[in-house]
Formats: C-alpha cells, sequence, structure tokens
C-alpha cells in the first residue's frame, strides 16, 4: 500500500488541527528538560546536503520513512496496534515540527503476514524510495526475514515487539524487551512474593516461546532453587488444552508460567477457566498476554492472572496519561493499548533523537549515535539505548482485572540491561 | 477426449505449434521482461516462475494424471530445504561463527545447545549431494506416498485430503523440531553458493537466467512426457481408469511415476526459490501455500503446459500489485478467481486462448492446423471417482 | 511419571482425563457433522467449512451484545437462541452458496474443492471487513462458566458437559432426520442412486440444497457452541480445517456411525498422546496414525456400497 498519509483519514481536517495541537502539547516539555533541542540544528533547518550524504528520500522540507507491518493476513490482529502507535508518533512529531526541520512522510507497505513479501517490501523501501527509517515488524520470522536486506542495503529498522534475543545488528534498534529483560524480574518477584518454587510451562511450539522457557527454567533451577514440574509445548493454532490442564492439575504446581499466543491463547484461558482452575488462587504468570490479547480471551476468563510486561496501558505517570489520551482520541474510544503498542511508538520517537543528536539522517551515524540516546518522555518512563541497540527498560507485573485492564503489582526499581546473548542461559 | 498424435509426433515430441509457444515463452522471459524490468522487479519475477515448476508439475499431475495433490507446498519445501541445508553450511563457517559457543554450525543450532552437527546435516557439505538430494529427496518421498495410496487405489478427494494432511504434519515438524530446521524463522541468512554472493544484484539476474533455463529444460520434459506414449495412457487413465485397467496396463504405476515426476519438478522450484529468495521458512510448506500453487494452474489451464506458467506469472502478478494498491481487496480477489476459475473458465486462461484466440491466430501461421477443431469440453472430466475405487 | 502421586489421585485423574477425552470427542463430532453430511451425500468437500463454523460464532458474538444491551435480564439464555440464529443464519448462507455455486460443479468434486477453497477467502477477508481484524471475546452467561466439582478432585466442566449434550442431540436429530423420516429416505435414495432416485420423483437439486444447508447450519451451531473454548477472529476457522477434514475422511465417507468412531478414535488417541507425551508430539503422531491406517484402509473405517 503506497498511499502516502492516509492516517486517519476519517478524522476532519479542524479535528485533525486540534490532534495536534494536543499531541503537541505534551511534547513541549520534554524539549526543555532532556535539553536535546537547544543547538543550532533545530533553529535553522540545516541544508539537505549536509544531513543526507547517502541519498536517501529527504529534501529541505521532508524526510521519507517506511512502516512494514501485516495489514493483511493472520497477523493483521496483532500488528494493527503498532500501525497506529507509529502513525500516532509520526504525527505528534510533525506537528511540533518534524525532525531536523523536515516533516516525516511515511509510506506504509503491507507484509501482509508473508515473510519474503516483508522482504520484497523492505526491499523496496529501501531501494526505491530510499525511506531514512523503517518502523515495522512484528514476529521474529518477519524480523529475520528483512535482516539481511537492512544490512545489505543498510537501513535502519526500529523493531517494536519483544523477542528471544539472540540477535543484534548495526541496523536495527530493538524497541521490545529482549527476553531475560522480560522473564528473570517476574519469575524473581513470583518467587518471593508467592514462595512460588515448582513452575509449569507451557507455551505455543515456536521460537520465541521455546527460547524464554529456556532461560525460565534456567533461572529457576540455578538461581531460585525451585524446580519444573512440566513443560510442553502445543503447535500454533492448536484449540484443544484439557489434557494438559488435567496434567497441571496432577502437578499441583505453585505457577503455571504461559508463552500461549494467537488464537491458541483464547482457547487456553477459556478452557482453564471452564475446568476450574481459578486464576485468583492458583498463580498463573504469562509473557504473552497484553490487553490486546484480553480483549479476545474476555475480561472475564483472564481476571487474576499475572502478565509480565514493561508498559500496561493503565501505568499511572504523566507520560502515559498523554500518550493514552492521544491514542483514543486519533484511534477511539474502544482501542486498547498493549505492550507491543507501546514499544511501536517509542520507534519514530528514538528515531528522531537520534537524528538530531547525530546531526544526520545518514544511517551509518544514526547507527553510530543510537548508544545513550534517552527518551525520557515514553510512555513507560525513562528508557535509554544500549550499546547494544536494545532499550534499558523496567520489567513490570500486573494482575488482569474484569474489565481487561492490567493492576501493576510490582515494578523494578531500576531500568534492566539487556542483554539478548545471556550468559549461562544459552 | 483425445490429444491428436500426428504421425510427426513419433519422430520428434513437439509440434510446430508447440515450438512457436516455447520459443515466444522463452523470448519473453529471456529479452521482454529482463529489458522492460528493473532489477527489483525482475526478481520479483524470478520468485513467480520458481512457483511455475510446481504448477507445471500439476499440469502432469493433475491436469493429465487426475491426480490433484494438496500437498506440493511439502516437496517445494523439501526441495528448498534441502538447498538452505547446503547454504547454511557454507555460511556458518567456523570464521563466520566464531562467537558461538560451538563454532561451525548454523546459528540456530546454536541456540538451541546442540554442539554438533545432526549426522542428516553433514552430507549438504556437498554441493553435488546437494543437487542429487533437491530431486532425489522429494522423489523418494512421494513414491512412499505415492506406492502406499495408488496401490490401494486411493484417488479424488482422499488423495487431496491426505496430501493436505502431510502438509500440516510436516510444518509442526519443521516448527517443532527448531534445533534442527530453524523452527517458524526457517533457515535464514543465506549468503553465497560456492563462494559466490548470492545476495548482489547481479548475483540474482544471473540466477533469474538459471532459473528461467531451468523452468525451460523442464517444460521440453513435460512436453516430452505429454507426447510420449505415457503421457496418452495418463489421459486415458484419467478419462477412465477402469478401461486402461482391463486393457493390461498397471496404472498405479504410472501414477506414482508422474506424482514422483511432479514432487522433483516442485522441488527444483522450491531450491530456486531459496538461491533468489535467500531464505526458506516453513510457511512455503503448509496447506495455504499448497492450495495457491493449485490455483496457479488453474488459471493458467490445468491442461496446458505453457498455460500453467503464464497462469503462474498472472497471479503473482495481480498478487503483489493488487495487495500494493489494495490490500483490503486481495483476498476478494484471490477467492473470486477461485470460483471464476471453476465455475467460468475450467480450462483456464490457456481454454480461452484456444477457442477464442487460437483459431482466429492459425491462419496467420501458414494455416498451421489448429490444435483441437473444437474448443475443449466445457466441462474436463470428473478428475477420479469421488471415492476410491475399491468402493464399487 | 506416577510414582509420587497417591492412587486415588491417580485414579481421580484417570477419570477426567477419560472426561477431557469425550470433550475432544463431542468437540470433534460436533465440528465433523456438518461436514460429513455434505460429503457424504455429495462427495463435495466444503473447504469453507470452517469459515461457516466461524459465522455461527459471530452470530453468536452478536446476539450475547444484543442481549447485553437491549435486554440484560435474559442475558442467562441468550445462548440458547443464539444457536438457534446461527443455525438458520449459516445454513441460509449455505443453501445461498449451493444454489450459486455448488449446484454447477456436482460432476467435478475436486473443482468444488477450489471453490470452497476461494468462497472461504472471500468470507474470511468479509469478516476482516465487516467485523474488525481483532478477535471478539464472547461473553458467557455465568451458569455456563466453571465446573462442577464430584469429588475433591475430579471436576467437571459445565461447558464440556454442554457441548457433549449439545452433540448428543444433534447426532440423534440427524440420525434420526435421516434413517427415520421420509427426507432421510430421500436423501439416502440420492446418495445410492442419484439417476434412479430421479427418476421415482424424488427433487434431487432440491434434496441437495437442503443437504447443504443443513450441513452448513450444523457448522454453525457447532461455531456457536465454540465460543465456550475457542477464540473468534477472522481467521479462526482454519485453525479447525485439518482435523475436521481427517474426521471426515477416517470415517469414511457416507456413514453417521463412520463419522462417530472416527471421531472417537482420533479423539482418544491425541487426548491419550498429549497426556502422555508433549502437545507437539501428541498431535503430530495422531495426524500420521491417521494418514497411516487411511493408506492401509483408504475407504475410511465404514463405508457401505455404492453403485456408480
Amino acid at each position: 500500500m503506497s498511499s502516502e498519509n492516509d492516517n486517519p483519514s476519517k478524522l476532519s481536517s479542524t479535528r485533525r488541527k486540534l490532534l495536534m495541537g494536543m499531541a503537541a502539547l505534551p511534547a513541549v516539555p520534554m524539549l526543555a528538560s532532556s535539553g536535546l533541542f537547544s543547538s543550532p540544528a533545530y533553529a535553522q533547518t540545516p541544508a539537505t546536503s549536509a544531513v543526507n550524504t547517502t541519498g536517501l528520500a529527504v529534501t529541505d522540507t521532508e524526510v521519507t520513512v517506511g512502516i512494514l507491518h501485516s495489514v493483511t493476513g493472520t497477523m493483521a490482529i496483532s500488528e494493527t496496534g503498532s500501525v497506529q502507535a507509529e502513525k500516532l508518533a509520526i504525527e505528534q512529531i510533525n506537528a511540533m515540527g518534524g525532525v531536523l526541520g523536515r516533516k516525516i512522510k511515511y509510506i506504509q507497505e503491507d507484509g501482509a503476514s508473508d515473510w519474503p513479501t516483508f522482504a520484497e517490501k523492505a526491499k523496496k523501501l529501501l531501494v526505491n524510495d530510499k525511506v531514512a527509517a523503517v518502523m515495522g515488524c512484528w514476529t521474529s520470522a518477519s524480523r529475520k526475514a528483512v535482516l539481511p536486506v537492512f544490512e545489505q542495503y543498510n537501513g535502519m529498522l526500529y523493531y517494536p515487539t519483544f523477542y528471544e534475543g539472540l540477535e543484534q545488528s548495526k541496523n536495527v534498534i530493538y524497541t521490545g524487551q529482549e527476553a531475560t529483560q522480560q522473564i528473570l524480574a517476574g519469575l524473581d518477584w513470583v518467587n518471593k512474593t508467592k514462595s512460588a518454587k515448582s513452575f509449569y510451562l507451557i507455551g505455543s511450539d515456536y521460537i520465541w516461546p521455546r527460547t524464554s522457557m529456556k532461560i525460565a527454567r534456567k533461572h529457576i533451577e540455578a538461581h531460585l532453587g525451585g524446580k519444573v514440574s512440566g513443560e510442553e509445548y502445543f503447535p500454533l493454532g492448536h484449540t484443544q488444552f484439557n489434557s494438559v490442564i488435567n496434567k497441571i492439575k496432577l502437578t499441583k504446581p505453585d505457577v503455571i508460567y504461559a508463552a500461549v499466543v494467537g488464537g491458541s491463547n483464547v482457547a487456553f484461558y477459556k478452557q482453564l477457566k471452564a475446568a476450574g482452575i481459578d486464576l485468583n488462587k492458583q498463580t498463573l504468570l504469562t509473557i504473552s498476554v497484553t490487553e490486546d490479547e484480553i480483549d479476545g480471551i474476555g475480561g472475564e476468563n483472564f481476571a487474576g492472572a499475572y502478565s509480565c510486561m514493561k508498559y500496561f496501558q493503565s501505568l499511572d505517570n504523566p507520560n502515559n496519561k498523554d500518550f493514552v489520551a492521544a491514542f483514543k482520541k486519533m484511534w477511539g474510544e474502544k482501542t486498547v493499548i498493549g505492550d507491543v503498542t507501546q514499544a511501536a511508538y517509542l520507534g519514530p520517537w528514538l528515531w528522531k533523537l537520534t537524528v538530531e543528536k547525530a546531526g544526520s539522517f545518514d544511517v551509518d551515524k544514526i547507527a553510530e549515535a543510537s548508544a545513550g540516546i534517552e527518551f525520557p518522555k515514553a510512555p513507560e518512563g525513562y528508557v535509554k539505548i544500549h550499546p547494544n541497540h536494545h532499550l534499558w527498560s523496567k520489567t513490570r507485573v500486573g494482575q488482569a482485572q474484569l474489565d481487561g485492564q492490567f493492576k501493576v503489582v510490582f515494578e523494578t526499581p531500576e531500568l534492566i540491561e539487556p542483554d539478548p546473548f545471556p550468559k549461562g542461559y544459552q | 477426449m483425445t490429444i491428436p498424435a500426428p504421425k510427426s509426433a513419433r519422430t520428434f515430441f513437439l509440434r510446430p505449434q508447440d515450438m512457436i509457444g516455447i520459443a515466444l515463452l522463452a523470448l519473453l522471459l529471456l529479452v521482454v521482461l529482463p529489458l522492460a524490468l528493473d532489477n527489483f522487479r525482475l526478481q520479483f519475477v524470478g520468485k513467480y516462475l520458481t512457483y511455475a515448476f510446481v504448477a507445471l508439475g500439476l499440469v502432469l499431475c493433475w491436469g493429465y494424471a487426475g491426480i490433484l495433490s494438496l500437498g506440493q507446498g511439502v516437496f517445494f519445501g523439501l526441495g528448498g530445504y534441502c538447498m538452505a541445508m547446503y547454504l547454511k553450511l557454507e555460511a556458518s563457517s567456523p570464521e563466520n561463527t566464531k562467537i558461538q559457543s560451538t563454532p561451525g554450525i548454523p546459528d540456530f543450532m546454536d541456540w538451541n545447545q546442540i554442539t554438533s552437527l545432526p549426522w542428516f546435516w553433514e552430507p549438504f557439505r556437498s554441493f553435488g549431494f546437494t543437487t542429487l538430494a533437491v530431486i532425489v529427496v522429494p522423489a523418494i518421498f512421494a513414491f512412499i506416498v505415492g506406492f502406499a495410496m495408488f496401490k490401494r487405489r486411493v484417488g479424488g478427494v482422499y488423495f487431496a485430503i491426505i496430501t493436505q494432511a502431510l502438509a500440516a504434519i510436516l510444518t509442526i515438524l519443521i516448527i517443532g523440531q527448531q534445533g534442527y530446521t530453524g523452527g517458524i524463522n526457517g533457515i535464514t541468512d543465506l549468503r553465497s553458493l560456492h563462494g559466490w554472493d548470492i545476495r548482489t544484484d547481479s548475483a540474482k539476474t544471473i540466477l533469474y537466467f538459471i532459473c528461467v533455463g531451468l523452468l525451460l529444460a523442464c517444460i521440453l520434459l513435460a512436453y516430452f512426457v505429454k507426447s510420449s506414449k505415457l503421457g496418452r495412457i495418463l489421459v486415458a487413465m484419467r478419462d477412465k481408469e477402469d478401461r486402461v485397467r482391463f486393457s493390461g496396463y498397471d496404472v498405479s504405476s504410472f501414477k506414482i511415476f508422474v506424482f514422483c515426476l511432479a514432487a522433483s519438478l516442485s522441488a527444483i522450484g522450491g531450491a530456486m526459490f531459496t538461491l533468489q529468495v535467500g531464505f526458506m521458512s516453513p510457511s512455503f510448506v503448509g496447506i495455504v501455500p499448497s492450495i495457491e500453487m493449485v490455483i496457479y494452474t488453474a488459471v493458467g489451464g490445468r491442461l496446458s503446459i505453457l498455460g500453467a506458467i503464464y497462469g503462474t506469472l498472472l497471479v503473482n502478478w495481480a498478487k503483489t500489485s493488487f495487495s500494493e494498491s489494495f490490500p483490503e481487496l486481495w483476498l476478494f480477489g484471490l477467492g473470486g478467481l477461485f470460483i471464476a476459475v471453476v465455475l467460468i473458465f475450467p480450462n483456464g486462461i490457456a481454454g480461452l486462448w484456444q477457442s477464442y484466440v487460437a483459431p482466429r491466430l492459425g491462419p496467420l501461421f501458414g494455416g498451421a492446423p489448429t490444435r483441437r477443431a473444437a474448443p475443449p469440453s466445457a466441462s474436463p472430466p470428473a478428475s477420479g471417482p469421488i471415492a476410491p475405487a475399491a468402493a464399487e | 511419571m506416577f510414582s509420587e502421586y497417591s492412587l486415588t489421585e491417580l485414579s481421580s485423574i484417570f477419570l477426567m482425563q477419560g472426561f477431557a477425552g469425550l470433550i475432544l470427542f463431542s468437540v470433534f463430532l460436533l465440528m465433523a457433522l456438518g461436514l460429513a453430511i455434505i460429503f457424504g451425500q455429495m462427495g463435495v468437500i466444503n473447504m469453507a467449512h470452517g469459515e461457516f463454523m466461524i459465522l455461527g460464532a459471530y452470530v453468536t458474538y452478536f446476539t450475547s451484545q444484543f442481549f447485553l444491551n437491549f435486554i440484560p435480564g435474559l442475558f442467562g439464555i441468550y445462548f440458547f437462541i443464539a444457536m438457534i440464529l446461527a443455525f438458520f443464519v449459516t445454513g441460509a448462507l449455505g443453501m445461498a452458496v449451493e444454489w450459486l455455486m455448488i449446484r454447477r460443479l456436482y460432476k467435478r468434486p475436486l473443482d468444488t474443492l477450489l471453490a470452497t477453497w476461494g468462497l472461504s477467502l472471500i468470507l474470511q477477508q468479509l469478516y476482516r471487513t465487516v467485523f474488525g481484524p481483532r478477535e471478539v471475546g464472547v461473553e458467557l452467561p455465568s451458569w455456563m462458566m466453571g465446573s462442577l466439582p464430584v469429588t475433591e478432585v475430579v471436576e467437571v466442566q459445565i461447558n464440556g458437559l454442554f457441548v457433549m449434550g449439545l452433540t448428543i442431540a444433534i447426532t440423534v436429530a440427524v440420525a434420526v432426520l435421516m434413517y427415520k423420516s421420509s427426507w432421510g429416505k430421500q436423501v439416502r435414495a440420492v446418495v445410492q442412486n442419484r439417476v434412479m432416485a430421479g427418476a421415482v420423483g424424488i427433487n434431487t437439486e432440491k434434496v441437495d440444497r437442503y443437504t447443504f444447508g443443513l450441513g452448513c447450519g450444523i457448522a454453525g451451531v457447532a461455531g456457536s457452541a465454540f465460543t465456550m473454548i475457542g477464540s473468534t477472529g477472522p481467521t479462526s476457522g482454519q485453525l479447525y480445517i485439518v482435523d475436521t477434514f481427517l474426521v471426515v475422511v477416517f470415517g469414511g465417507a457416507q456413514s453417521l456411525l463412520g463419522t462417530i468412531a472416527s471421531a472417537f478414535t482420533i479423539s482418544q488417541a491425541q487426548s491419550t498422546m498429549e497426556f502422555f507425551l508433549s502437545g507437539s508430539m501428541a498431535k503430530v503422531l495422531t495426524l500420521l496414525g491417521v494418514v497411516i491406517i487411511l493408506m492401509l484402509r483408504p475407504q475410511g473405517l465404514f463405508v457401505i456400497k455404492v453403485r456408480r
């Protein structure tokens, strides 16, 4: 879909102006506090030849970026939120003057839930459209498919999803958590507050759950002195969980640790509830259910369970309140915001900050300047890019409520260092 | 319906109009498209053409032998994975992988605590073995499946559903055994073939021409099979299997042969796919891609070898351009195409060509005889009995 | 793996596991019934079966929304109304599809497979466009959730009982319809010899249309029931495809008994293996087992002689 800036087409122009004004508000204090914009770069637009030495699509007034997600196919359910968040961020950035004096224009492409399509579209964005950066991908498979393209044509990808780690590239900024950031602190918390010793691990059968469970198992056995009483994986799309639920009943673990995804997720929690497992009594900790998924599962089927994320829509801080308000204003009152949606929102902002620090759109300079970029106005709170291109971020545990929102019951006091190749956990 | 077998065919397997058709296709693929399209689009065509191998196999096995396989993705995948294993091993040289705890094995194995190369990966260090495996492994697999089923006279819908289940099984297996297969991400980041970097534009252009060359060779092979006695027995079998059996032919052997041939053709396509796209993943093995490949054949014309190639190109081109401009509408278009091709023009593009265009073109080519006096019957014969013949 | 458990624990778990197997059996049978009727009667494999089921699920969702917003007092019984609505909506769609598409293809069973696959793509995109790409959560009346404690460990899922009861009711209804009613006699006559049936005055076209509608309607009811245990989204129907087809094909085409036996065998095998092995392996082994048995006994478990 090469339609340019067709974002919230349903908004009237007056509404859009209102929106832009409103969206700009929360960002203003940030300018002062971060001090990144006091440089002359912001006061006067630097010459295009100076900020773009590699032939990217940058003019005196505009800079083009790409958005690459699945709008069709099975992954469209998950990726919609990310697209919305990225468009919101771009709109907000434009409302406050753009990047280096240039408005961001975006080209959206549809990956169609098909990995070669992702690779092709990535190549189109980089080769034909010469975009300065791409916000996109959701599944690990799509990222693995585009990674060689980004490395070959030297593009910059901002990848929003929490993922299994084991990857690091000059050409990717991972704005979601890698596995250890999501897993370790949550397990520590459940071990301490629920004195949990035995864990039943259950996940969908693919790389992310398997890698995550491997890290979880090592942590449980080596650091918590606990034991894993069962470990099960089910094919993607599996809908019958009664047998494993019986096994869980037999083994009576202190904690059910779940990473089930997609349609299976819904089936798993509905059947768990039907089997009489009360999630208020049986501790269940998951790393795969955000507010987005609860929509499909139904709040009443999931209430009481704990989810381990870095962001919840209910986070109580001014950044998040502004973000949630702006998001709902743009995309409707009923939309919910999950962890990945927030991480996708960070992408354009981090890119903007990096460009302004580097004083250039050149990918090499951005890759270099990324380390140490700070974004204090992130809805999840202050974040910072690590030299390994992942984000320092907090781990939080939320307990699901009947209305489909989470009540945050724990957050790490410090930012957790991203460690995509964790020693001792592989 | 009979295919006229003129006397000349006994000495040479191509009729004049076939030769013209192949020459035109070669002209299009080797000259027109490379000149007309930029590198980026040409690589798309290269990818589409890998599916054309599958479509070609389906013409033989579905169009001529009446065996509808909904699991051709299995063979496409087997071929692709064989090639991917070779390329991955080359990309995982000890120097490239020295940060791993076990250097020299593919990165995904290292992540899965596999400390030495599994035995079945070992032979894929050799390019010769890989090439052989691309053709032979799927054929053996097809032989096992075909032998079990055709000897027991499983056919029609049963065969279709069983092949579909096989596609599902293989997908689950590949995804589940990620230490050996790369799991759902597939085998990615393939770099070079014998030290030749396959990621550059020039390499991709060369691969495109190799792909076209192979495809043309396979087309000739298909024509040869079609015009041989074997091809005519296949058609006879599709139309009246029992009659062929009563005439003393071993029907199942012919079916097994053509199924194996189709499998090998698909696998060559898969291997070329891996080379051109640079990775292989289980999403090309499953049910959905397998059925999509059937539709390429149906659109092109299930009875036409060249039609299948054009059908593949057309559907994929439509898919790419449709999904670029109206992603929402694409599935409606594809679904509508399925229905239209079945209801309105069951012989696909080739059928339309033969009914409307060819009769008018005939005189232009020095009065070359039109292929068929009458347009092919609007409804091809029922492709095999509904229930296995054993039920009779 | 069992050494650390007491005998009572084990026996109650086996009891529950047996019950889980029965639930799975009911689910499989319910999924496959509609398809089996269509396949048995006309040799048509309806690849859009999953999408018909999801239509039933959406009907349930909208009924629940309607009751919540307008007559919350009767929310407790909405599910029954939803199922009836689902039956008629999907049945009507099925009859329309038969009239527009399937009836032109009776001589080409493999082509119906392609055409209905195309239909399934269109329906999926239609759901996505009309109902949105996200899954919807269907709220259930509270009495349908949870479980009945029998002993301390043994608990019986209410929704499992519900699905079982529903499956039994529908199976019995179908059996009566097929084997006791005059309409059923017509259907069976058409299956055995279409031309002769036509010659003795049976309106075969009408029989076909109603049979197809009935099959789709049952799919709709199944989809409605599955909102209790599964997800409702544009592509959820795909989750059921392989299982459903295998149950039908494994059972042998033209026999209700075959479908029942096949659903039973597959569900018990899967449920038992899931208990003793890990999830993915159990699935692969079940599918492989079915495929291998089908290779050995291609006509399925049960088959009636048909003259063609």
